[in-house]
C-alpha cells in the first residue's frame, strides 16, 4: 500500500478551485443528451403497455408503417434471442434476458408503461402519432403490486421461470418471491433471549425514484457493415455499449458510445432502456435515432429503488452493549428480480458490533417498473429500521444515542462486510464530531424533535483507465472514461496537478468514447474520485518518471540524482548540480526524444473503504395538520480525504436531501388497475428548495492508506442515515414513534390521533 | 397545416423561426434557434429547467406556445453573460460549487437574476420560496442559495457609487 503523502505538501488537493467544466454549464453550452443532433437524425418513440399485466397475443403494425414520414416500426420480435446470464452493471448485477426484456416485452406486458413497440419517424409528432395506430392484442392478466399481494396465495405468477433461489431446496414451482439472502453469525435467538433489554418493531419505506431533472435520451446511429455509434447520458459509456451488445449481438468493439453530460443519474443511469431500442429503430430506418423519455415514461418505466418491509429485533446487555440482531426484510423487485436484497442484508448492522446475528432478506416480483440502482442501492431500507430501533434501546436504557453508538461503532480491526478485518474506518470519529457539534445540544423550540442516525456503504474500486500526456507547451492532457457526474474533472486535474507539481489550470480533463480509451467501470459505487483518481495518480507518476529520465539525459546525469519537485527537474549532483528543468523545457525538446511523453495507466483498485456517517435531524410538527418540517440538519461524514471540499459537501447536502424526501414525501401511488397515478413532479413531491434548510457538513478526514491522496467514496453513505433521523425526529416530536415511511401528513396525524 | 412564422427579439436579437401550432416557446427556442440551454425536465411547468423571460416575466418556457412569442422580448441562459463576461450570478454559482450535474442550472441561473431584479435584498427565505419552481436533485439546494444571496450582495455593491463601494 502506497502511505498517504504528507498532508502539508498539499497545494491543490483539499483547495476549491473553479470546476473546469463550470462555464458551459452556467451559460446553456453543455451538451446533454436532448441537447445532441447527429446529421439526418429521425425521432423515435415508444409505445408502452397501458396495463400493469397483459399476455401480448399480437401486435399489428401496418398502420402505424404507413403513416407518411414513419421510417421503422419494432416490437419485441426484432429484438434477437438472448440467453438468461448475469453481468456487471455499475452497482451489483442484471441479467441480459432481463435487460433486454425490460428495454421491449416480448410475451407479456409486466407493468403498465413497459416498452410493448417503437418508431421512428421524420418528426417526433409523427412518430407519436404512428403510436396511435399500432395495434395490440391484449389479453389482460389479474396484477400485483405490493408485496402482499405477490405473497397472497393463488397471486397471478409474474414469471413462470422464475423460482425462488437461495433456499435450502429449490421449490419445483414458480414463484413471486424470487430470492432468500441470509447473513449468519453465532446464535442470535439465545443471544436475545439473554439480553437486558430487547427493542423489536416492524417498519416499512416505499419504493422512490431517483429523479435525475434530465431525463433518458440517446442518439443511435447503425451502419450496413455493423458499426455503430451511440451517444447518450449515463453513468457509463462502457455500461452501455456492452449490454447494447449483448442484447444485441453486436461486437462490442463496433459499438462506439460517447458519453454526454449527464444531467443527474444516483444509480439510475447505470443500466440501458432506450439504447437497445434506438438502435433497432436506426438499423431498419437507415438513419441515426433519437429517443428522448418525457417525465411520465421516466417515473413509469424507469427506477425506482425497491420498497422495504422490515422487522428488527435487536437486544442489549444492561451497559448497552448490543448482544445480538435478528432481521427479517422484504424488498419488492419490481418487473424483474434484482432488489438488492445483498447490500441491504450486508449494511444493516454493518456499522456495529453485533456479535450474533441473523439478517434474512426476501425479495419479491411484482408488475412495477423493474427497480434500478439508487445511491447506496439498498443500504436505507435497512439502515432505517436498525438505526430507529438503536434510538429505543437508547431510550429503555436512558443512554445518550450517540452513546450507545459509541459503545458498539465498529473500529479498524473489526471484521467487516467481507469477512477481512476493517481498514482505517471513521464511524467513531464521526460519533465524536456529532457529539461536539453545536446542533446536537442546541434547544429545541415547541413541537420540535431531535434525531440521529448512523450508517455506511461499503464503496467501491474497480477498473478505470487514465491515459495522461504532456503537450509541447508543457500543458497536460488527463483522459478518463469516466463519466463527470458531479465534480469528477475538477477532482481528476487536482490530483494530476498536485502529483505533478503544476498548476490546476495547467491540466485539462476529457471523458471520452469507448473507442478512445480503455475500459472504466461506470461513475457509481463511489468509485471515481478513488479508482480514476488513483489511475490518474499513477499515470503522473509516469509520466514524472519519463520527464525525469529525460532530464537526466539531457545533463548526462543518473536518473536517480535528478528530483522532481514544482513541476519541474533539479539536478542534484554532478557538474549541472542546482540547474533545472520545467516541463515546458522538457516537453520542447521531445525531437530529441521519442516524442512526447505520455502513459496509459489500467488499474483497478480493491483497497477501498467503507465510508460512515452520523446525522443530526430537528423536525417541526404542526400538530394541527401533521405536517413536518425539517428545521436543521447537520452531516458528518467520514470523508477519507476530500480533494476538493465543495463537491464532498455538495455530495453530503444533495444525499441528505434525498434521503430527508425518501423519508417525508416521496412515494408511488398507483391505482386499482395497477396505473401510476403520480407520474409527475407536481404529483411524485421530491423535495424543493422552500422544504429544506441549509444542510451543514463535517467532513472528517480518516485517510485511506490504500489511496495516494487518501480518497474514501463519499457520494453514496450520505442517503443511508436520513431516513432514521428524520424519523426519529418526527416521533420524538410527535410522541408516537413513526415507522412506516413516507411521514406524509395524513399518517403522522393519524399517529397524533391514535395517541391522544 | 401550414407551419407559423414568428418573429421575436431573443436576447437582444430579432429572430424569426416557423413553428407547428402546438410547439411550445421551449421547443422552438432549442430546435429552431438552437438555444438547447433551456431543457425539458418535465414539460408540464413543474420541474423549472426551461425558465425563460418573456416580456419581463419569469415563465416556464414549456408551457407557452411558441406561436405566443411573436412580436415579444424573450431573454434566455444563453443571454445572461455579457458576451463572454459572466453575470455575478453565473460567476457566484461556480465560486460556490452550485451546480453537480448541471441540468437544472440554467433555468435557477435564468430564475435567480429574475429574482434579484426584483429584490436585490432577498433573505433566505425569499430565495428559497423564489426558487421553489425550479428542481435540483443533486445539490439539496444549500449552495445555489448561497450563490444566488452572494451575487444579490455584489450586484448591490456594483450599484453603489464608486465612492461608497468597500474592496473585496
Amino acid at each position: 500500500m502506497n502511505a498517504p503523502e504528507n498532508p502539508s505538501r498539499f497545494r491543490i488537493v483539499g483547495t476549491r478551485p473553479v470546476r473546469p467544466d463550470g462555464i458551459d454549464k452556467v451559460t446553456g453550452k453543455a451538451i446533454y443528451s436532448p441537447d445532441f443532433a447527429a446529421p439526418g437524425m429521425i425521432h423515435g418513440a415508444i409505445l408502452r403497455s397501458p396495463h400493469a399485466h397483459a399476455r401480448i397475443r399480437g401486435i399489428n403494425t401496418r398502420k402505424a408503417e404507413a403513416l407518411p414520414g414513419v421510417k421503422a416500426v419494432i416490437t419485441g420480435r426484432d429484438f434477437p434471442t438472448v440467453e438468461s446470464l448475469e453481468v456487471s452493471l455499475g452497482e451489483g448485477s442484471g441479467n441480459i434476458l432481463h435487460t433486454s426484456r425490460n428495454c421491449m416485452a416480448l410475451e407479456k406486458a409486466l407493468y403498465h408503461g413497459h416498452a410493448v413497440a417503437a418508431v421512428a419517424a421524420t418528426s417526433e409528432a409523427i412518430a407519436r402519432a404512428a403510436l396511435a395506430l399500432i395495434e395490440v392484442d391484449y389479453e389482460v392478466l389479474p396484477h400485483v403490486i405490493t408485496v402482499a399481494e405477490a405473497q397472497a396465495p393463488g397471486a397471478p405468477i409474474i414469471h413462470d421461470t422464475v423460482f425462488t433461489s437461495g433456499l435450502d431446496e429449490t421449490p419445483i414451482t414458480p414463484s413471486n418471491t424470487s430470492s432468500r439472502f441470509v447473513i449468519a453469525d453465532g446464535d442470535p435467538d439465545a443471544a436475545l433471549a439473554a439480553s437486558a433489554v430487547v427493542v423489536e418493531a416492524s417498519f416499512s419505506t416505499q419504493p422512490v425514484h431517483q429523479c435525475y431533472i434530465e431525463p433518458h435520451g440517446c442518439v443511435a446511429s447503425f451502419n450496413a457493415d455493423g458499426q455503430a455509434q451511440i451517444w447518450a447520458s449515463s453513468q457509463g459509456a462502457f455500461m452501455i455499449r456492452d449490454l447494447t451488445a449483448s442484447i444485441l449481438g453486436l461486437r462490442q468493439a463496433d459499438i462506439r458510445v460517447t458519453p454526454l453530460e449527464i444531467g443527474g443519474g444516483f444509480g439510475g443511469k447505470t443500466t440501458v432502456y432506450l439504447e437497445p431500442v434506438a438502435m433497432l429503430l436506426s438499423r431498419k430506418a437507415g438513419r441515426p435515432v433519437r429517443i428522448m423519455m418525457t417525465r411520465d415514461e421516466v417515473f413509469r418505466a424507469s427506477g425506482p429503488a425497491p420498497g422495504t418491509e422490515a422487522t428488527v429485533r435487536i437486544g442489549a446487555a444492561a451497559d448497552g452493549t448490543l448482544t445480538g440482531a435478528i432481521i427479517e426484510f422484504t424488498s419488492r423487485g419490481g418487473a424483474f428480480p434484482g432488489a438488492d436484497v445483498h447490500p441491504s442484508a450486508m449494511h444493516a448492522l454493518a456499522h456495529y458490533r453485533v456479535p450474533a446475528r441473523r439478517v434474512t432478506g426476501w425479495e419479491v416480483v411484482t408488475n412495477t417498473a423493474s427497480t434500478a440502482a439508487y445511491r447506496a442501492p439498498g443500504a436505507p431500507q435497512t439502515v432505517f429500521p436498525v438505526e430507529c430501533c438503536m434510538d429505543e434501546l437508547a431510550t429503555r436504557l436512558g443512554m445518550d444515542p450517540i452513546e450507545l453508538r459509541l459503545k458498539n461503532a465498529v473500529r479498524p480491526g473489526d471484521k467487516g462486510l467481507n469477512h477481512l478485518p476493517l481498514g482505517a474506518v471513521g464511524f467513531v470519529e464521526c460519533l465524536e464530531a456529532a457529539k461536539a457539534h453545536p446542533h446536537y445540544t442546541a434547544p429545541l423550540g415547541p413541537n420540535q424533535g431531535r434525531g440521529i442516525a448512523g450508517g455506511s456503504w461499503a464503496n467501491y474500486g474497480g477498473p478505470s483507465t487514465v491515459e495522461l500526456s504532456v503537450a509541447d507547451d508543457g500543458s497536460v492532457l488527463v483522459v478518463t472514461g469516466s463519466p463527470d457526474i458531479g465534480g469528477s474533472r475538477a477532482s481528476m486535474a487536482m490530483m494530476a496537478a498536485e502529483t505533478l507539481g503544476l498548476p490546476y489550470e495547467a491540466v485539462r480533463v476529457t471523458i471520452a468514447d469507448t473507442s478512445s480509451i480503455g475500459v472504466s467501470m461506470a461513475t457509481a459505487g463511489s468509485r471515481t474520485t478513488f479508482a480514476t483518481g488513483r489511475a490518474v495518480v499513477d499515470a503522473a507518476k509516469e509520466v514524472i518518471a519519463a520527464l525525469r529520465d529525460r532530464a537526466a539525459n539531457i545533463w548526462g546525469a543518473a536518473p536517480s540524482g535528478v528530483e522532481w519537485r514544482d513541476g519541474a527537474a533539479h539536478c542534484l549532483t554532478g557538474d549541472n548540480a542546482g540547474q533545472s528543468l520545467s516541463i515546458a523545457q522538457i516537453a520542447g525538446r521531445a525531437g530529441q526524444f521519442s516524442g512526447q511523453v505520455s502513459s496509459v495507466v489500467s488499474v483497478t483498485s480493491p483497497d477501498y473503504l467503507p465510508g460512515f456517517a452520523v446525522h443530526i435531524c430537528d423536525t417541526e410538527l404542526d400538530p394541527e395538520t401533521g405536517h413536518l418540517r425539517v428545521v436543521r440538519y447537520t452531516a458528518v461524514q467520514d470523508v477519507g480525504r476530500a480533494i476538493h471540499p465543495d463537491y464532498v459537501e455538495g455530495q453530503l447536502q444533495g444525499g441528505s436531501a434525498q434521503g430527508i424526501g425518501w423519508a417525508l414525501s416521496e412515494a408511488y401511488s398507483f391505482n386499482s388497475a395497477g396505473e401510476v397515478e403520480n407520474a409527475g413532479f407536481l404529483d411524485y413531491r421530491m423535495p424543493v428548495c422552500s422544504d429544506l434548510p441549509m444542510i451543514d457538513t463535517v467532513m472528517v478526514e480518516v485517510p485511506n492508506p490504500g489511496h495516494p491522496y487518501g480518497v474514501k467514496g463519499v457520494g453514496e453513505v450520505p442517503i443511508v442515515p436520513p431516513l432514521a433521523a428524520v424519523a426519529i425526529a418526527a416521533s420524538h416530536a410527535a410522541g408516537v414513534p413513526l415507522r412506516h415511511l413516507p411521514l406524509s401528513p395524513d399518517k403522522v396525524y393519524a399517529a397524533l390521533q391514535s395517541r391522544n | 397545416m401550414s407551419k407559423i412564422l414568428v418573429s421575436a427579439t431573443v436576447n437582444g436579437d430579432a429572430q424569426q423561426f416557423l413553428c407547428e401550432p402546438g410547439d411550445s416557446l421551449l421547443d422552438a427556442l432549442r430546435t429552431q434557434l438552437q438555444l438547447t440551454g433551456a431543457k425539458e425536465g418535465c414539460g408540464s411547468g413543474d420541474c423549472g429547467a426551461c425558465t425563460v423571460i418573456l416580456d419581463g416575466r419569469m415563465v416556464c418556457s414549456c408551457l407557452v406556445f411558441a406561436a405566443e412569442a411573436e412580436g415579444r422580448i424573450v431573454a434566455t441562459i444563453e443571454g445572461v453573460a455579457d458576451g463572454s463576461v459572466l453575470h455575478p450570478v453565473q460567476t457566484k454559482f461556480l465560486e460556490h460549487a452550485a451546480l453537480q450535474c448541471g441540468f437544472c442550472t440554467p433555468g435557477f441561473i435564468v430564475a435567480a437574476k429574475a429574482l434579484l431584479e426584483h429584490n436585490p435584498d432577498p433573505t433566505e427565505s425569499e430565495v428559497r420560496y423564489w426558487l421553489a419552481g425550479n428542481l435540483c436533485r443533486c445539490t439539496g439546494y444549500d449552495k445555489i442559495v448561497r450563490a444566488v444571496m452572494d451575487a444579490g450582495a455584489q450586484l448591490r455593491q456594483e450599484q453603489r457609487p464608486a465612492s461608497e463601494r468597500t474592496t473585496a
